[in-house]
């Protein structure tokens, strides 16, 4: 008796583990059928050529053009000064703690580095907009008080302790033989780090810059408060521009009524930034594959 | 398992008793950002009167969203910068709402470019439907556009979105078509980002409510509006006080209202609130920086709403340019 009981119990946990795994797969399939429902109903009405090709985006308005460039040009642009700003510091930050810092340098300051990924983005996109902005703004005068840069720096800031924080860990895993067999040979510390340590580290760390420009890429807070929400396409960062997360917002917060085609353009966009940050995890996790070096 | 259990029952209890936490009665108002302010002056004096007997909730999502809100049971107050729009009538009567339009205030657009802008000293009506309507997207982008002696630089444009009410009567007193303007430019719900955006840019031409200008008269400068018509005005006029009360300031004058569900008003809570409004509007519009009505538009309103006199004195046909609300008010 006891041991059908135990049986029953045994099959219940069971059940209930596959249950919980299944739940983030379902919720996962569920939010992808309806960003595809809602863009396939997008696109009844409006060409995906058009949508691909056309170079003005004001569905909101009178006059209604359904080009994604511009907003897309927006996320390139902020994603760009982030990526330029991040991953130099990321990376040079990365060497220093992995090649250079003594442990106890390196234990306390990667928990210090690191800290920069807990800060709110809200409280990063007001930093942009009332500080950094006008900061800047007294080194370019053309500068708007709604531009690309600002937030773009303010983003590479966000990032940089992802890119320094994992390309650490794949530093800090490459076998001290390695090292050591270079100084052996007579090499400085420098040439062991740029020569040995971080191309045996590459697929790690191209898998780190490439989340970090995922995550720029999905950045939404910082850009909505900082860059305008004017979609324009451009690559001027002086000038306001509209991100492709920032116009989500925007028609989210505002009461678009459902089931309009309005409505459907926060889908299409969805699924648009969906398909480019699904892309670049892809990217990401074969480079992480294809260049790993087994020691 | 039992400890589960008993996590799952402290919770729901924990719920339960944070959600009685509240005091019982609640005046939840929501709608247009641009009459949020004089609202949320009337509901701070409001609730220090009561003694915390009575909490009021103001939100902001916008004229159109404040009505949706009413229409749909959800609010008992709508904020509305512009009269109820036909679709808003209907929507109200399939859910059987009724609601007692009363106006609170008054309110001039201001059109406002940054400080250190040298080269705007006024603008004409005409130019700002050039700059504004839906042909313009996309051409008209820089200054000397407008008017050939103005520099050749781009222009950068703030305004409202287009869920506010502002935007609507803007785009109908200016354009001529209610809801139709161009796009390329950068529009929120939020009027502080705009005043923001104009503050920090030197190339920047906006609108917002005038109230949002007196509260930032040191990073913004103030544009007169000239509407070509001799018979109200001569030349370039700002909005003050004078102007806008003598029907001088033209077409971008209006009037700010309060809707109030008249299921809702029968509770004393929400009668004690609106007669409160109404009786210190006249004072906390001008604290705030609008412009209040005569006072003898308060008593009328008063009687309105005593009398709970449901609809629109507009008929329900949204913005319309140059009324003056006592006429209105007395007419019914």
């Amino acid at each position: 008796m006891s041991k059908q009981i135990r049986r029953l119990k045994e099959r219940l946990i069971e059940g209930a583990l596959l249950l919980s795994a299944l739940f983030s797969i379902f919720i996962t399939a569920g939010i992808i059928a309806v960003l595809f429902f809602e863009t396939f109903e997008f696109f009844k009405e409006v060409s995906i050529i058009e949508f691909l090709t056309d170079t003005q985006w004001t569905p909101l308005f009178a006059e209604k053009h359904f080009g994604i460039l511009p907003l897309f040009a927006g996320t390139l642009l902020t994603t760009l000064i982030a990526v330029i700003v991040a991953i130099p510091i990321g990376l040079t930050s990365a060497i220093y703690l992995s090649e250079y810092a003594s442990d106890r340098v390196r234990t306390a300051v990667k928990p210090a580095l690191e800290i920069l990924a807990a800060i709110p983005t809200v409280v990063y996109g007001y930093f942009a907009l009332l500080l950094v902005t006008p900061a800047l703004q007294m080194i370019f005068p053309d500068l708007s008080g709604f531009n690309a840069l600002s937030p773009g720096i303010v983003m590479g800031i966000m990032i940089i302790p992802i890119i320094s924080s994992l390309s650490e860990d794949a530093m800090h895993a490459v076998p001290m033989g390695l090292r050591e067999g270079a100084y052996a040979l007579g090499s400085t510390r420098l040439q062991v780090a740029t020569r040995v340590v971080v191309p045996a580290a590459f697929s790690g760390i191209a898998a780190s810059f490439i989340l970090g420009i995922s995550r720029a890429v999905g950045e939404t807070m910082i850009v909505a408060i900082a860059a305008g929400q004017q979609p324009r396409l451009t690559m001027n960062p002086f000038v306001p521009v509209e991100t492709v997360t920032a116009y989500i917002v925007q028609v989210s917060l505002g009461d678009t009524p459902t089931g309009t085609i309005e409505y459907r353009t926060i889908f299409a966009v969805g699924i648009s930034l969906f398909v480019v940050t699904f892309g670049l995890n892809m990217i990401s996790y074969w480079l992480r594959k294809r260049f790993r070096e087994e020691y | 398992m039992k400890r589960i259990f008993l996590c799952v029952v402290l919770a729901l209890v924990s719920v339960s008793i944070t959600s009685n936490a509240y005091p019982a009665v609640t005046v939840k108002v929501d709608g247009s950002s641009t009459v949020y302010p004089i609202t949320e002056a009337v509901a701070e004096e409001f609730q220090g009167a009561e003694k915390g007997k009575t909490r009021v909730t103001v939100g902001i999502s916008g004229t159109g969203g404040g009505f949706k809100k009413l229409c749909n049971g959800e609010s008992d107050i709508a904020d509305a910068s512009r009269p109820i729009k036909p679709s808003e009538v209907e929507l109200c009567k399939k859910k059987g709402i009724e609601y007692i339009e009363l106006p609170v205030a008054y309110d001039g657009l201001a059109i406002m470019v940054n400080p250190k802008n040298n080269w705007v000293d006024h603008i004409t009506v005409k130019e700002l439907k050039k700059l504004w309507e839906p042909a313009a997207q996309g051409k008209i982008k820089k200054w000397n556009q407008i008017r050939p002696n103005w520099p050749n630089k781009e222009i950068h444009l703030f305004g409202a979105g287009v869920d506010s009410g502002t935007y609507d009567y803007f785009t109908e007193a200016i354009v001529g078509t209610e809801h139709a303007s161009r796009g390329d430019y950068t529009s929120s719900e939020d009027d502080n980002v705009l005043v923001q955006g104009i503050a920090t840019d030197v190339l920047a031409l906006g609108f917002t409510g005038v109230a949002y200008y007196e509260h930032n008269k040191e990073s913004l400068k103030l544009v007169p509006v000239d509407d070509g018509n001799v018979s109200n005005g001569r030349g370039p006029v700002l909005p003050t006080y004078e102007n806008v009360t003598k029907s001088l300031y033209q077409p971008l004058s209006r009037p700010l209202f309060i809707y109030v569900n008249k299921k809702s008003s029968e509770r004393p809570e929400v009668m004690r609130f609106v007669e409160f409004y109404l009786k210190n509007a006249a004072e906390l519009t001008r604290e705030v920086g609008y412009i209040s009505l005569p006072d003898r538009a308060y008593d009328l309103a008063l009687k309105r709403f005593a009398d709970r006199r449901t609809g629109s004195i507009f008929g329900g046909h949204g913005s319309q340019v140059g009324v003056k609300i006592e006429e209105l008010l007395q007419k019914k």
